[in-house]
């Protein structure tokens, strides 16, 4: 509520409880502005409490109630007025309803009868003073009328003297003073020149549409403003100045594809690719998919841990129990939002895609079954190694095996029956045996640590072997005695009752000795790489060692003499050399295109070699064709450590460390252009693997279509 | 770089400078153009050297950008913002209103017109534009993009379901997690879309919306003119106008508490229950007999193939003609309104659920009562009480599913994709071999439950072979330890039984094997990814039905114990 107070500019804030009774509470406010506007009698008590307009509750539990204007504390009255106290005051005291409690000073104050009769004419809602005339003459200061002086004495600033720019561009003759205004002549002094006249133009064009333009509205306007929108109006009604048009907003449709041409192509270029459409559902998408769709505990963790670029489904498969539980789906937006992605950043290819049938690749061989025969099964195991056999060997006749094995021993079996007919031991491990192939001598190389034996076994025609040792015995020491590298030895005792007739010293380790096919030379590779000393050629009957090389490119793997022409080939890592020994002279480099070449074996023809390598490969190469191989064929999962020709059958076979013997037909035509068939006919397995190493060596029977196997689990099979 | 394939390819930036455009501008203007980037073929060639990552785009393409008209109007609008903002800064009100006035705007139709240049190839490319606009349809009113924009999608969408329902060329309905698809098929083109559920979205934050108005814009012009072209060839009238006849008065009152009349009729024409107004009002017209020409070439199966798959499609679409549908309020309205109507069946639904309900609950002529709840208390005798699935499997398998394992409360046969077409070795879930069944027209529920007790008998028959083995086992450990030195003994060996065939198959094999060794590598290399494919399909193939069979049994045992007690 509040009172305006006879111009003293004095306002009551009367907040609460005046309506209700005065002996309730008058608060402060009131009795200090009783106080101050009627200047009662109380005022000479002169007792301010200073603590200001807060809740006496404050200072309940002080003997005082605040602080005078000395500082001094007010201290409550000593009352002990109680309800029956209350009481008989009520019921006795004659001024109690116009008693009040004041809590600022804690008394009891008695009203006065002009502070009665104010408190009655507020709760009437007069004034407070009775001498206010609240109707006197109003005097009107803002009329329409418009007067000769100013209301204020304020002067007219600059700007109501200028012109605005858009007034000067309307006013048309810029050679007229410009026009004058005061204020005096508005009756809302506030407002510029400018607003006026746009509110003038406003008011023109609201009028202009429909009702036309009063002229007497803009009787008191200026003459050269009247001139410019005179002419805005004239324009508007001409039809020169349209109204704006209300903008449309809904589309409009028509058929785009009247007139369209079925043979035009897209205007761009050729090579615009459409976009392909969206992956269709599969079943494992729907809400309730059967329930081999759903994904395992295990496959959901597998999925949760995979990135979400490598997952195969791009959600998780889910099972609802009817229509109303499906939820939304919460990659809705992004699902689609990527689609928009691939739209238009996506480049586009056409992918060919292949459509072979892939029984068609495979190439149309002949069958297996017409190149018979060839070794098919498993016949003979030859038990008695107690280590790896690296070398086999069987003997022209084709009736008896040795065996050269990690445990030291030489064995001597028959073919047909497996029985170990001999057992020599040596003195350390046995790297290679080969059986003299000339059929009129029975002689075994064995080469172990750095010695080459040569054995007569003593086996078959007993007039063969009597010959061989009349053949080796009829030596007769030279005159004069060359230095050799090698000494040739003739064992005495025991060994020479075990058959060992000469004992050959090499400087280095031998791995490899390989017999050429009159039975005369024999040649021992030394692989050390770079050396001089890497192979040597013995002739026995001689007694005699050559070498034949001044010079070694690499480390020499294996060595083999041609079967019908003075050459000899070397096989170092990765190249196989042949030289012609009489011409003494390099006639061929084979690249064997492989890492480690293991074994080499020649085509009794001549013209063919196979290389096996430690990298799964066997080449073959036409000495007639090329230096490349002919064919490489990679039948093998692991390292090749042995390869063979048959003598007669148009047959070879490989070995390796996967525990298998391949069996290939390698047919090799008299006819010069037309090249050498290969087909691989039988896989033979048999071996067990053991330390990761299976088949080491290969051999074929020299008349029969069977092969030997020696292998890491100290075996020798044969397969017929 | 004067020649070759550098001279082919210009990179983003490179473009973006020669267009004179923001990245924001030309991005837009790939998008509505269709222009995407090229990946070359010497990726470093073209980048002159570099390796960087960089996307190119094809020099021919971006000159094709250079005369559309769109350009200049970016530029415009790009110079409208800038002026906005000034007169914003400045604080001046009226001209940024008479700015705003005069905002310059673009139209596309040119565009859809060159990318596009038959109707054909429109329809073709329709399967984004629908999902995109239904999608945005579904948009709340606020934020994230103009109300105009939905309503427009909202009008377009609408108008494209009734055009479906009065060709009546929906062929596939799927319910997945993700959404609903539909498949129709217009004017020989298959047209499939996906439509969300009806739930508000919890807007990605990871989305640019801009990109995805500015496809808006371009599907909804798209989809607005194929409309067009679509209600012509049907000579219906565009925009789409109810079928005045059947409506009653009787029903204003209420439509009048639905909606204002503003949006009375776009809710009439969304409630897809009314048919519409052709342009010749034609009964006779519709269904003359098509003559059939065989193709050149086409033999008489072929021909007779394609005169039953004919007869195959006019069946399905009139699979629901004559039945009498009520909607429960739970069950997803539009949804099955859409597809029922698509089929020839009438639908209704409670007055309270929405506008265009054309009869009660208590209506004795409907047969079926589409419900979506555990149970019902108030059931009529005369009608069938099934779950939504029905519906949609319904039209997935092309005739009318026995409607016991959709009842009320019942648990759902699964709902399987129609969209998977099984090649040979592909894994077929048995609900599939199933309706396969059904649609051949054999019952196999009886078969079904004589197999089952089949497979017991046989079961304990397996049991009781095993116990044989085991006594016989047991005899035998008995004897070995009575006797342990049973004397050694030498019995005539038995002549294995030669497999011939198996043999032979192993021979086969054999060879194939070899003749697989001499293959050249590079064919080695196909061959054994082509294999490799293959190997995997069966194992997944394998492994599925694996996982069902685990599955089956599992069910199994549990039933019985459940039996048991």
């Amino acid at each position: 509520m509040c009172f305006y107070n006879g111009g003293k500019g004095c306002v009551l804030n009367l907040r609460d409880s005046l309506t209700l009774s005065i002996s309730l509470s008058l608060s402060l406010s009131l009795s200090l502005s009783l106080s101050l506007s009627l200047s009662l009698a109380f005022c000479s008590q002169d007792i301010r409490n200073t603590v200001g307009n807060i809740p006496m509750e404050w200072y309940k539990d002080y003997p005082h109630i605040g602080y005078d204007l000395d500082g001094k504390k007010i201290f409550k009255p000593i009352r002990n007025k109680d309800e029956l106290d209350e009481f008989l005051d009520k019921m006795e005291n004659p001024d109690y309803w116009r008693t009040i409690h004041d809590k600022m000073t804690g008394t009891d104050v008695c009203l006065s009868d002009e502070q009665v009769d104010l408190v009655h004419r507020l709760q009437q809602g007069k004034f407070g003073d009775v001498n206010f005339n609240e109707y006197e003459p109003a005097i009107d200061f803002f009329s329409n009328e418009v007067m000769i002086h100013p209301v204020t004495n304020r002067p007219a600033d600059k700007r109501s003297f200028i012109p605005s720019l858009i007034e000067k561009e309307k006013a048309s003759p810029p050679a007229l003073p410009p026009p004058v205004f005061t204020s005096t002549h508005l009756h809302l002094p506030g407002w510029s020149p400018s607003m006026r006249s746009e509110a003038a133009f406003a008011f023109a064009a609201r009028n202009a549409s429909g009702l036309g333009l009063d002229e007497s509205c803009f009787e008191q306007l200026d003459s050269n403003l009247l001139a410019s929108v005179g002419k805005l109006v004239h324009a508007i009604k001409m039809g020169w100045i349209k109204p704006r048009r209300p903008k449309e907003t809904a589309p409009q449709y028509y058929d785009l594809w009247a007139k369209e041409d079925p043979n035009a192509i897209l205007g761009r270029h050729k090579m615009h690719i459409p976009a392909p459409k969206m992956r269709l559902p599969g079943h494992e998408e729907s809400y309730n998919p059967p329930p081999e769709y759903l994904l395992t505990d295990e496959e959901r963790q597998v999925w949760e841990q995979q990135d979400p670029d490598e997952r195969k489904l791009s959600f998780l498969p889910q099972k609802y129990l009817s229509l109303r539980a499906v939820p939304a789906f919460s990659r809705f937006i992004q699902e689609r939002f990527e689609r928009c992605l691939d739209l238009y950043l996506c480049p586009r290819q056409r992918k060919m895609r292949v459509n072979v049938n892939p029984e068609d690749l495979i190439p149309k061989l002949p069958r297996p079954r017409d190149l018979q025969p060839f070794p098919t099964l498993q016949s003979l195991v030859y038990h008695g190694h107690s280590s790896l056999i690296r070398s086999i060997s069987i003997s022209p006749s084709g009736q008896w095996l040795v065996s050269g094995s990690d445990d030291c021993t030489v064995r001597f079996w028959e073919v047909c029956t497996t029985r170990c007919l001999k057992i020599m031991e040596v003195g350390g491990p046995v790297k290679s045996v080969a059986w003299n192939p000339a059929p009129s001598i029975s002689l075994v190389a064995v080469s172990y640590g750095e010695n080459v034996l040569l054995v007569n076994p003593g086996l078959g025609d007993r007039l063969i072997c009597s010959a061989t040792d009349q053949l080796i015995s009829s030596y007769e020491e030279p005159e004069e005695v060359k230095d050799q590298q090698v000494q040739w030895a003739v064992p005495e005792g025991k060994a020479q009752e075990q058959g060992q007739r000469l004992i050959l010293t090499h400087p280095k380790a031998v791995k490899q000795v390989s017999w050429h096919g009159r039975g005369d030379y024999l040649a021992c590779v030394m692989p050390d790489d770079g050396s001089s000393l890497q192979v040597v050629i013995h002739q026995v009957s001689r007694r005699r060692t050559q070498n034949p090389f001044h010079r070694n490119k690499g480390a020499v793997q294996c060595v083999s003499f041609h079967p019908s022409r003075p050459y000899f080939l070397v096989a170092t890592q990765r190249y196989v050399r042949v030289y012609n020994l009489i011409k003494q002279e390099l006639t061929k480099k084979l690249m064997a295109n492989c890492k480690w070449i293991s074994s080499m074996a020649v085509h009794p023809g001549g013209d063919n070699v196979i290389c096996g390598s430690y990298d799964c490969r066997l080449a073959w190469f036409d000495l007639d064709l090329s230096t490349k191989p002919y064919k490489v064929l990679r039948h093998h999962k692991k390292a090749l450590r042995g390869v063979a020709y048959h003598k007669h059958y148009p047959l070879f076979a490989s070995g390796s460390d996967d525990g298998t013997v391949i069996v290939c037909h390698g047919m090799v035509y008299n006819d010069l252009l037309q090249n050498p068939l290969i087909v691989p006919v039988k896989v033979l397995k048999g071996h067990i693997i053991t330390h990761d190493l299976g088949v080491l060596d290969v051999a074929f029977h020299p008349t029969q279509p069977w092969v030997f196997s020696s292998g890491a689990d100290g075996t020798v099979r044969l397969f017929t | 770089y004067e020649s070759g394939s550098a001279t082919n390819y210009i990179s983003r930036n490179k473009a973006r400078k020669k267009l004179s455009l923001s990245l924001a501008d030309f991005r837009r203007l790939c998008i509505l153009k269709g222009i995407y980037p090229h990946e070359p073929k010497h990726k470093k060639k073209v980048n002159k050297g570099s390796t960087a990552q960089r996307t190119f785009y094809l020099l021919k393409d971006i000159r094709f950008l250079m005369h559309e008209p769109i350009v200049g109007k970016f530029r415009e609008y790009k110079i409208f913002v800038r002026k906005l903002r000034k007169a914003y800064g400045k604080a001046e009100w009226g001209t940024a209103e008479k700015l705003r006035g005069n905002k310059p705007g673009y139209k596309l139709d040119h565009i859809i017109k060159e990318r596009y240049p038959t109707f054909i190839d429109a329809l073709r490319d329709v399967d984004d534009a629908l999902s995109m606009c239904f999608l945005f349809s579904t948009f709340p009113r606020t934020g994230k993009c103009h109300v105009q924009t939905i309503e427009l999608c909202r009008r377009l969408s609408v108008e494209w379901m009734n055009y479906i329902i009065t060709l009546r060329s929906l062929r596939k309905v799927f319910l997945s997690i993700k959404g609903i698809y539909y498949q129709a098929e217009v004017l020989g083109q298959t047209i499939t879309w996906l439509v969300p559920y009806q739930f508000a979205h919890d807007h990605p934050t990871d989305v640019d919306y801009r990109v995805m108005a500015t496809f808006t814009e371009l599907y909804t012009t798209l989809l607005g003119f194929i409309n067009f072209r679509l209600y012509q060839t049907l000579n219906l009238v565009y925009p789409p106008k109810l079928d005045g006849k059947g409506e009653g008065e009787s029903r204003a009152e209420s439509e009048e508490d639905y909606a204002m009349d503003s949006e009375c009729y776009m809710e009439k024409l969304s409630a897809l229950s009314a048919s519409l107004v052709r342009v010749v009002s034609t009964a006779e017209a519709e269904e003359a007999e098509l003559d059939h020409f065989p193709a050149e070439g086409e033999d008489g199966e072929k021909l007779a193939e394609r005169l039953k798959a004919r007869q195959d499609q006019d069946r399905q679409e009139k699979l629901f003609e004559g039945l009498k549908f009520f909607l429960n309020r739970e069950v997803p309205r539009e949804s099955l309104a859409f597809v029922l109507r698509c089929f020839g069946a009438q639908v209704s639904w409670d007055k309270s659920l929405c506008i265009g309900s054309t009869y009660d609950v208590t209506d004795e002529t409907i047969t079926h009562h589409v419900v979506d709840r555990p149970s019902l208390e108030k059931q009529y005798i005369n009608r069938y009480y099934v779950q939504p699935q029905w519906v949609y499997d319904c039209v997935n398998a092309r005739m009318l599913l026995p409607v016991e394992d959709y009842f009320v409360g019942v648990t759902l046969p699964p709902h399987l994709s129609p969209f998977v077409e099984e090649k040979e070795g592909d894994y077929v879930p048995p609900e599939k071999l199933k309706l396969l069944a059904l649609q051949k027209g054999e019952r196999p529920e009886q078969e079904e439950e004589e197999e089952e007790e089949d497979n017991d008998d046989s079961e304990e028959e397996e049991d009781e072979d095993q116990s044989h083995d085991e006594d016989e086992l047991k005899g035998m450990e008995e004897k070995q330890a009575l006797g342990k030195a049973s004397s050694v003994k030498v019995t005539p060996g038995e002549a294995k039984p030669v497999n011939r065939q198996r043999a032979e198959q192993e021979a086969k094999a054999e060879e194939k094997r070899l003749a697989v060794m001499m293959m050249k590598k590079r064919d080695k290399y196909l061959y054994d990814k082509i294999m490799f494919g293959k190997k995997r399909s069966v194992r997944e193939a394998n492994k599925m039905s694996a996982k069902r069979k685990a599955l089956d049994e599992a069910s199994k045992a549990n039933k019985k114990k459940k039996l048991k007690k």
